[in-house]
């Protein structure tokens, strides 16, 4: 039931909706009506609930109001709507998709999109004569606030409409976006915000973000009243307090050193709000879900295997599944997972459905013509990975199957979302679990699907090398002073607690890199003027900062190219194939010629590489590929279905509503060893061969059971018990030893609580960091996304001519040099979230202080076996050069002596 | 004590065309048979370079070639000190220097003979850097240039900067290297901020027709990898 009457809607508008048999939504209208307040929202609601019409209704209508422009050059009103999506495709699409209701109601409205692909003729022309909607993505917008003519460009824009917002908030993109919003609402103060997003587990976080959390101007940001749908207004006193407000405290500015970086429980972007300031959210619109999903858990007679992600053995009943459907979306975690699914699928389609393959690694083309057959409704599945994760619009799905491991209950509700478009009728979805433990993981995310919990992440902390960035853009744009700029870019939500010492520092970087030792004052970037404003030096230094812009530092791809087999000359390949895609380049890294992997639907055999291609030739068919996968997935585990895999583990009764092979395999290993409680750890200890096994099941997720057992391993090297390697997954680790463990832990009783005891988190974190390939990984992005190093583009080839240099070897000498430099701060904090996940590692380090249970087995128990089963099929981590070096110098004298 | 037992737990020896060559942790070379220490590419003020360019390297990294050099000449201490060329990253380069690393470097060179070879970066150096400047020069049967040349002559040289990569079980690691045939060692480059070209790029064919062995710099010591063992970038 709508407080707001259809008459909001001008004729032509209701008319049009009837035309299309449509009656407007409450909440279009709710839009509207706040539109009319010049209130900021944000909308929640599922998918199929008309969202993106809502957005734009509002503007639609203004537009249609004001009338149709002279079209004189004098008569520039400007800029009206600007939408930004985290998607080139999705911007493409909407404009697509709003041309018909201005085409329908003949409204004198000009949509055009501006993306990397727009020509230069027509960027110039949206200069000079701006559109009255543009649709673009947070890179573009950056590159136009950067624009000299910025001001004039944006100073009569009324309306900012977010897409996807849940999707953009949780990376760098969100923190550039953010900065990028603060500087429109400083040009055009009259501007509300617009927030599109899926469900998520605190709108707050989001509503923070669309409105100035410290403006000057007293008609924007004042407490909000709440809508929702069929619920009553709720004025603004009645709101509840902030939930975050009782366990979050103020973040200490994020200039933290390595050894806490551990230990800060919940960093947040909670603004500090001081005395008078009251919250700062923007309105709050939500679309209740329509009929609860139907969702299960695909049951196999067979036992799963223990270990592993293919799922092979489901593949016959997804395939009957595909069969039986009018349209099948078939999720995978990875990108290799959706290679071999794809592969599998077609060996049993005998009925010849058109299945496709859809994933990041695919030549763009390919991906296009499956985007259009899609589309048309031409395919009858497709088997794909998060590339497809967001809200471009597939037509008629009536089934989304999610093969392996969900990894997040939010994550895994918007990819059922994608079924079924319209949000009253349940949408159809299967879990596959591939192994054992993801029958668990599968199980807690059905729970969480039911009671529609979320897991989706906290909100971010403004990244400090994204701030160096925009601190040069807005430079270019016009000479800037710095406590001006300082407000400004704490408007910005995710910057709302950034310090006046670490913002100097950024500017101080931008400027000559911000050394202690003053050495480039003479070739300074931006430069300060007798004004006391700040400017950028010359016009190349602005080339420069566009060439740069944005956050996404992909890792280097490469081409992969077919090659032909010479007859005349056996042994020699000739790169005359076509393109079948890209891979990382650090994968390409790791192959030898000779190694088969899949790739493209394919299994190929790396022949090597030539100039900057990998080349391949198609491998015999049956053979088998070589090279394991990355199992898991580029996503680990989050930490709410984590806690409640633990919750299921622990509680017998619970084992009731798990298959019947798990429960049996639950029991085996009460029996064999324990079954932890919740928030204990189980540490194993067994021999095996000659050597010495611990593996130990704390739930947390890959990317920090990496790091866990690489300063594991550090510390079992100090107790001279000479640990040999290690393998993670998201559930648990093994380390295997020549030295004996358990014989260790048995002399010295508290040797376990020491081994996995907090300050790990110290000395040993730092000493890895030194020399850990993952660490310099984060702080090369962190380099190019501050500007201190030049991106290097796709396809450019190496010579060497080229001004390069090597980010591994800034990262050994400034470390060593200035350890607490802004741009080693910032790869700190990457770190503490990212690729080495050191928080919740310290979380966990937390949680189990006391509670570490050591059970010693003479051999591996039921748990253990599926760990242990990584080792061989998964990498072994290790960053120690000498022993990789040890081993290669040991196979030249085997050679020497055979 | 001798340089020679001082240095017994960092070096690592081969033989050049005949006679010992010490090969240091820090990429440098000590040829007892003439009591000289050999270092290539050292590429000083790399970072101040870039950073006229308006990429603001941290400037420490002629400090810490320095400090890699400084350690190699006090531990070996030899009559003379050889830089194969490119010492300065260009010809402006020696102006920069700061004052605290123009003592440093006079410092090193003090009380011994100290020959810079010329490189492609640095034709021209003034003589305020102390030395003598020399294209190239002999040491007994050995040639010493800056870049390599193809052909039966014996040298040593720099140029390229060679890195090898392994590769083993999954796990890879890149390191500098000595590259040797027995008669000609191409050097690593010593400088801080001094990239790598990886040994099995074609630039290294013509100049070791019967292969070579790389000689790859570790944490702790240097290691011996045959030429087959070497993975591409």
């Amino acid at each position: 039931m709508s407080r707001v009457s259809a008459s909001l809607l001008p004729k032509t508008f209701r008319d049009w909706f009837k035309s299309r048999g449509w009656k407007p939504r409450a909440h279009q209208l709710d839009l509207l009506a706040k539109a009319r307040e010049g209130r900021s929202v944000l909308l929640v609601a599922p998918t199929g609930a008309g969202k993106t019409l809502a957005g734009f209704l509002p503007s639609l209508v203004e537009l249609a109001e004001r009338g149709p422009s002279r079209g004189t050059a004098k008569d520039r009103r400007g800029l009206h709507t600007l939408y930004i999506s985290p998607l080139k495709a999705l911007a493409t699409d909407v404009a697509r998709n709003l041309e018909i209701p201005v085409a329908e109601m003949g409204l004198p409205i000009r949509v055009e999109t501006r993306t990397g692909d727009t020509p230069s003729h027509k960027r110039a022309r949206q200069i000079e004569r701006p559109p009255d909607i543009l649709l673009t993505t947070p890179e573009q917008l950056a590159l136009l606030l950067a624009h000299a003519e910025a001001q004039e460009f944006f100073q009569h824009l009324r309306r900012v409409v977010l897409d996807e917002l849940h999707s953009l908030v949780t990376s760098k993109r969100g923190d550039l976006l953010s900065l990028g919003l603060a500087r429109l609402m400083t040009i055009a103060p009259q501007v509300t915000a617009v927030g599109l997003s899926a469900t998520v587990r605190e709108p707050d976080d989001l509503r923070r973000y669309l409105v100035p959390q410290r403006s000057t101007s007293p008609s924007r940001g004042e407490v909000a009243p709440e809508v929702r749908e069929g619920v009553e207004t709720q004025p603004s006193s009645a709101l509840p307090p902030h939930p975050g407000a009782l366990t979050r405290s103020d973040p200490p500015p994020p200039k933290s050193d390595v050894s806490d970086l551990g230990r800060q429980e919940r960093i947040s972007g909670t603004p500090e709000i001081r005395g008078e300031d009251k919250e700062r959210l923007a309105d709050l619109v939500v679309v209740q879900g329509g009929a609860k999903p139907d969702i299960r858990m695909l049951d196999l007679d067979e036992r799963l295997p223990l270990a592993g992600h293919t799922a092979s053995l489901s593949m016959p009943a997804i395939y009957d599944l595909i069969r039986t459907h009018k349209t099948t979306l078939v999720f995978v975690n990875t990108r290799l997972q959706a290679e071999y699914t794809f592969q599998e699928l077609w060996k049993l389609n005998d009925d010849n459905l058109a299945i496709a393959l859809h994933h990041g690694s695919l030549d763009v083309s390919q991906r296009r013509r499956v985007e259009e057959a899609m589309g048309a409704g031409k395919l009858k599945a497709v088997v794909c990975t998060a590339t497809l994760d967001l809200g471009i619009d597939w037509g008629d799905v009536d089934l989304v199957v999610n093969v392996g491991a969900p990894k997040g209950a939010s994550r895994i509700m918007q990819r059922i979302g994608r079924s079924n478009h319209r949000m009253d009728e349940p949408s159809e979805a299967y879990l596959v679990p591939a192994n054992r433990f993801e029958i668990l993981e599968c199980r807690a995310a059905l729970d969480a699907v039911h009671e529609a919990a979320q897991d989706t992440p906290d909100a971010r902390v403004g990244a400090l090398d994204v701030l160096c960035q925009h601190i040069l853009g807005m430079a270019c744009a016009g000479p800037f002073g710095l406590e001006d700029l300082y407000e400004e870019v704490r408007s910005a939500a995710p910057y709302a607690g950034l310090t006046w010492e670490d913002f100097e520092a950024c500017v101080a970087f931008v400027a000559t890199g911000g050394y202690a030792l003053r050495a480039y004052e003479r070739f300074a970037k931006i430069v300060k003027g007798n004004d006391g404003l700040w400017r950028v030096r010359d016009a190349r230094v602005a080339q420069q900062y566009r060439l740069n812009v944005g956050t996404i530092v992909e890792a280097t791809m490469i081409k992969v190219r077919l090659g032909k087999s010479m007859r005349s000359r056996p042994g020699t390949v000739l790169p005359r194939g076509r393109i079948l895609g890209e891979i990382e380049e650090y994968f390409a890294e790791t192959l030898t010629p000779g190694d088969t992997f899949v790739f493209a639907g394919e299994v190929v055999r790396f022949e090597g590489i030539s100039e900057d291609e990998v080349l391949v030739t198609r491998a015999g068919s049956g053979t088998d590929p070589m090279v394991p996968s990355y199992a898991g997935g580029k996503f680990p585990l989050s930490t709410f279905l984590a806690a409640r895999v633990r919750a299921i583990l622990a509680d017998p009764f619970e084992w009731d509503r798990l298959p019947q092979q798990m429960t049996e395999w639950l029991l085996q290993q009460r029996r064999r060893s324990i079954v932890p409680g919740a928030r204990d750890l189980l540490v194993e200890t067994f021999p095996r061969g000659n050597r010495f096994y611990m593996t130990c099941f704390p739930f947390e997720g890959r990317l920090a059971h990496q790091t866990l057992g690489m300063l594991l391993t550090r510390r079992l090297e100090r107790a001279k018990l000479k640990p040999l390697g290690f393998v993670a997954n998201d559930y648990g680790i093994a380390v295997y030893a020549s030295g004996d463990i358990a014989g260790r832990a048995g002399r010295d009783p508290g040797f376990m609580d020491e081994l996995f005891s907090e300050d790990m988190l110290g000395d040993d974190l730092e000493a890895w960091l030194a020399e850990s390939s993952l660490m310099k990984r984060t702080f090369r992005q962190c380099a190019v996304i501050a500007g201190l190093i030049e991106r290097r583009f796709p396809g450019e080839k190496k010579t060497g001519k080229q001004v390069t240099i090597s980010t591994d070897l800034v990262y050994d000498v400034l470390r060593k040099h200035e350890p607490d430099h802004v741009l080693l701060r910032a790869a700190r904090a990457d770190a503490a979230t990212g690729l080495l996940d050191v928080r919740r590692l310290g979380m966990m380090l937390e949680r189990i202080r006391g509670r570490i249970i050591h059970k010693p087995l003479d051999r591996v128990s039921p748990l253990s076996v599926s760990v242990m089963l990584e080792i061989g099929r998964e990498r072994v981590y290790s960053d120690n050069a000498d022993e990789i070096l040890a081993e290669a110098e040991a196979a030249l004298l085997d050679e020497a002596l055979a | 004590m001798t340089a020679l037992q001082k240095n017994k737990q960092t070096t690592h020896e081969i033989e050049l065309k005949g006679q010992l060559a010490l090969l240091d942790l820090t990429g440098a070379m000590y040829l007892p048979a003439h009591d000289a220490l050999l270092v290539a590419d050292l590429h000083f003020e790399k970072g101040s370079s870039f950073a006229r360019r308006g990429m603001m390297l941290p400037p420490y990294d002629t400090r810490e070639t320095l400090l890699a050099l400084s350690d190699a000449v006090f531990r070996f201490n030899p009559k003379t000190v050889i830089a194969l060329g490119d010492s300065f990253h260009d010809i402006g380069g020696p102006e920069r220097l700061g004052t605290e690393e123009r003592t440093t470097l006079s410092e090193v060179q003090q009380g011994r003979e100290w020959i810079w070879v010329t490189g492609n970066h640095d034709r021209i150096l003034p003589d305020s850097i102390g030395g003598q400047v020399v294209e190239e020069m002999a040491l007994g049967s050995l040639t010493l240039r800056h870049e390599p040349m193809a052909g039966e002559q014996a040298e040593i040289a720099g140029h390229l900067h060679p890195v090898g990569k392994v590769v083993m079980r999954g796990r890879s690691t890149r390191r500098r290297c000595f590259l040797t045939d027995g008669s000609r060692c191409v050097m690593p480059a010593l400088g801080a901020y001094a990239g790598g070209l990886n040994a099995c790029d074609a630039a290294f064919k013509p100049l070791f027709a019967n292969g070579f062995t790389a000689h790859l710099i570790g944490t702790e010591r240097i290691f011996a990898i045959a030429k087959s063992m070497l993975c591409r970038d």
